[in-house]
């Protein structure tokens, strides 16, 4: 071919120096402890409380209400049904709330209104859970004189309402601007960019916000406990006192009845399959959402 | 259009300067310049769009058909309706299907059934000179398209709401030549139902394509002229040192 000679690379040297490959695997070894480390605690607490609440576990757990106290026979569909209207309730208000106010802080909020806005939502977001409890049953319990699932659903939406804004926030703000004004550009009104572009491009981590919302007002005690009160008795007036799942298995878990406290095993894992059903439907969805867009 | 004494910031930084610039009804203007001259910022206060960037202000006048696009009882919604953008990143919506993209603007603005619908979705997609590509995809989203169809996914969105003005800022900038030689096609096409207005940093495209040519410097516009004038014998040395890659 042609007589100019190719530049002749020099070789790759072969050999890694054997205190680099120690140093290499010794470091790899301990990210592995760590990841591993980091499962632990779950792994044991979801062994523990299984093999200690499916035991419990039987038709009559879920869909008979408390029986006579150390008899076999009780179960706590009450706790069940109070759950569900509670966090139904929580739901329903505490959803839409949340995210308007996401959607006012990224698309419309600037200046001190939407700061302040912001800095109550981080005051909220590291309140103790129990302070919501005592606040709600000083403006509600009181003055309505008298314990309800209500209350307790107020109390929670004080909990959850800035996690589902805060996180609402992030993902909205993750919409690109070029959607935005591409779609504005077109003639359509901002309401409506909103809620036909912004919003469903951030559909699924919006719903990621929702569940995991949901899954945090779902282990909730202390504010449940100040609000609803608790209740042995099957009742779906969500104005009068409510059993829920989570005040179940603390008040379980203190009864001197052996069969009580194994009923507390066994409601705190219904509740760990709850919650981890939540979040793994998230994710699903998530992943599903995501997957059709690309 | 006409635009005069057009003044922008972003904050404090003073983008342009009392600018003055016009663009006849079915013609095709290009507006070229260095980068950081302002040209994006331009075509962008012509539809009311730069005021979406946080800090941005405008001074100053545009008029389209007669009336002041910002005067205080003008309807932005209306403004960006009937002057269509196109932008330099393609951004189709990627929760919507390719027919779903190009009717976007007709569905959330209008009131039309799905037929209809769907008729202006095809005959849009066509004047974009995409539908031979996609009349298999229709469901797909809009993502899914290369980057060139994107941007004509783009065009045909920005078309089918019917503006008598489209803006284009760098369409092609970020497409290969094949896509862009297509764009430009397109504008030629365009040109007989709608007026053009499009930002270039490619010298010859505007030369290929436009009427006009506006040439801004440093936020100012320097000379606007025919584009033959522009590009063979320009009024001003900057313009000329410019056209004939002195320096830019």
């Amino acid at each position: 071919m042609s007589d100019v000679a190719a530049p002749a690379f020099a070789p790759l040297s072969t050999g890694v120096s054997t205190g680099r490959k120690v140093k290499d695997r010794a470091f790899t070894a301990a990210l592995w402890v760590c990841g591993g480390l980091a499962m632990l605690p779950l792994l044991f607490i979801a062994t523990y409380v299984i093999e200690r609440g499916v035991k419990a576990l039987s038709l009559n757990f879920f869909l008979k209400s408390t029986g006579i106290p150390g008899q076999p026979g009780g179960g706590i569909a009450e706790a069940f049904v109070g759950t569900a209207i509670i966090v139904g309730i929580m739901t329903v208000i505490a959803v839409p709330l949340g995210i308007l106010t996401a959607v006012y802080l990224s698309e419309y909020g600037r200046g001190w209104f939407a700061a302040t806005v912001r800095f109550v939502a981080e005051i909220l977001l590291s309140t103790p859970s129990i302070v919501a409890g005592a606040f709600i049953w000083a403006v509600l319990v009181v003055r309505l004189g008298a314990f309800s699932g209500f209350a307790a659903a107020i109390a929670l939406c004080v909990l959850v309402w800035p996690i589902i804004t805060r996180a609402t926030e992030e993902v909205l703000r993750l919409v690109p601007q070029e959607l935005r004004e591409g779609a504005l550009a077109l003639g359509i009104p901002r309401w409506k960019v909103i809620l036909r572009v912004v919003i469903p491009t951030a559909g699924a981590g919006i719903f990621t916000a929702v569940m995991l919302a949901m899954a945090r007002g779902l282990g909730e005690t202390a504010p449940v406990l100040l609000t609803a009160l608790g209740n042995s008795f099957m009742s779906t007036n969500a104005f009068g006192p409510m059993d829920s799942l989570s005040l179940r298995v603390y008040t379980d878990a203190q009864s001197s009845y052996p069969l009580d406290q194994v009923q507390a095993w066994a409601g705190a894992f219904c509740l760990l399959l709850i919650v981890l059903g939540l979040s793994i439907g998230a994710r699903v969805i998530a992943a599903r959402q995501l997957r059709r867009m690309r | 259009m006409e635009v005069s004494g057009l003044n922008a910031w972003f904050g404090d930084h003073h983008v342009l300067r009392d600018v003055h610039m016009e663009a006849g009804e079915q013609t095709v203007t290009a507006i070229i310049g260095p980068s950081g001259c302002g040209k994006s910022t331009l075509i962008r206060c012509l539809n009311r769009m730069h005021e979406e960037v946080r800090g941005a202000r405008v001074t100053g006048k545009v008029l389209f058909n007669g009336t002041d696009v910002y005067a205080p009882d003008t309807d932005p919604v209306e403004v960006r309706r009937r002057i269509g953008m196109v932008f330099q990143r393609p951004n189709p919506f990627p929760t919507m299907s390719v027919m779903e993209n190009a009717v976007a603007g007709l569905k959330l603005g209008s009131r039309l059934s799905k037929s209809e619908l769907r008729q202006r979705g095809e005959h849009d997609l066509r004047r974009a000179g995409l539908w031979g590509e996609v009349k298999d995809r229709l469901d797909q989203p809009g993502g899914r398209l290369s980057g060139g169809q994107q941007q004509r996914l783009c065009v045909a969105r920005a078309l089918a709401v019917e503006p008598e003005v489209l803006l284009m800022d760098e369409p092609a900038s970020a497409l290969d030549p094949s896509s862009t030689l297509r764009i430009e096609e397109l504008v030629e096409e365009l040109k007989d139902s709608v007026t053009v207005i499009i930002v270039t940093h490619n010298m010859q495209q505007a030369a290929r394509i436009a009427d006009w040519t506006t040439f801004m410097l440093n936020g100012e516009v320097v000379e606007a002229d025919a584009t033959e004038k522009i590009f063979t014998a320009p009024a001003d040395q900057r313009t000329e040192d410019y056209v004939t890659g002195r320096f830019g």
